[in-house]
């Protein structure tokens, strides 16, 4: 399952802090990004291929350049799936609660 | 929470289980693109240098205006780009949306959406920057269960 990949990918506090960066900057290349953490390129690189497996990273090129941009997609895919469902019953819960106890007030 | 400086070339892409043909009718015909596209109604003859507009369900109002640079189908559309819902990103200049569409194998077809050139259209570029993710989002859901995204 896709969902699996993602998961995986953000269960890491390296890739996501390269997701922040990410976010913060898009379209970086992999000097720019290996210079912002205390690691070999190599790892950099490792992370970077998790998350583009996972498609929370896609590369593109521009000119002689390998460039890398936040793909937000696949958050918003586990927000609708798996967030939305679960938080807005608990929202609802304590909205109805927060309503009664002011009422009984 | 950190600040976001809006990108002048956002990325975006997202696997469907439909075929190129399925995502380019999604794309072009307004009846799929009310479901998935804030409602708009997205309208076009999809000729190079035609007009390409999004108008609410009622058309009571343009949300969007630009032009077709480019139109392949299934492969390739690429338009130009001005929200018009909001002041202030109407007064910004136009920006330019490329939808690739590639065979992922397997019944499967990748779909990328660059929203770029939008250096001169600082209140655009923040304004999109959610946007398409539910965009997208709701047009897999759109096409794998035939349903639109519920709430």
């Amino acid at each position: 399952m896709d969902d699996d990949h993602v998961f995986r990918a953000l269960a890491d506090p390296t890739r996501r802090y390269l997701l922040d960066r990410l976010f913060e900057r898009d379209g970086r290349t992999l000097t720019e990004l290996e210079s912002e953490l205390e690691m070999t390129r190599f790892g950099v690189m490792k992370h970077l291929r998790v998350l583009e497996g996972a498609g929370l990273v896609v590369t593109r090129r521009s000119g002689r350049e390998k460039l890398h941009f936040l793909n937000p997609v696949p958050i918003r895919l586990i927000h609708d799936r798996w967030i939305t469902k679960y938080a807005e019953h608990r929202v609802a819960a304590l909205a109805d609660l927060k309503t009664e106890l002011e009422e009984s007030a | 929470m950190s600040t976001m400086t809006a990108q002048a070339t956002q990325v975006y892409s997202v696997f469907v289980r439909a075929t190129p043909e399925q995502l380019w009718d999604a794309i072009t015909k307004p009846e799929f693109t009310s479901k998935y596209f804030y409602g708009s109604v997205i309208e076009s003859t999809w000729k190079q240098g035609a007009p390409y507009a999004g108008w609410a369900s009622d058309r009571s109002q343009q949300y969007v205006d630009g032009e077709v640079i480019e139109a392949s189908p299934p492969r390739k559309l690429i338009t130009t780009w001005r929200a018009l819902y909001d002041p202030e990103t109407a007064a910004e200049p136009f920006s330019r949306v490329t939808w690739e569409i590639e065979p992922a194998g397997d019944g499967v077809t990748k779909l990328t959406v660059v929203h770029d050139e939008l250096e001169a259209s600082p209140k655009t570029a923040e304004n999109v920057a959610g946007g398409w993710s539910f965009v997208l989002s709701g047009l897999k859901t759109l096409l794998e269960t035939g349903e639109p995204l519920s709430g």
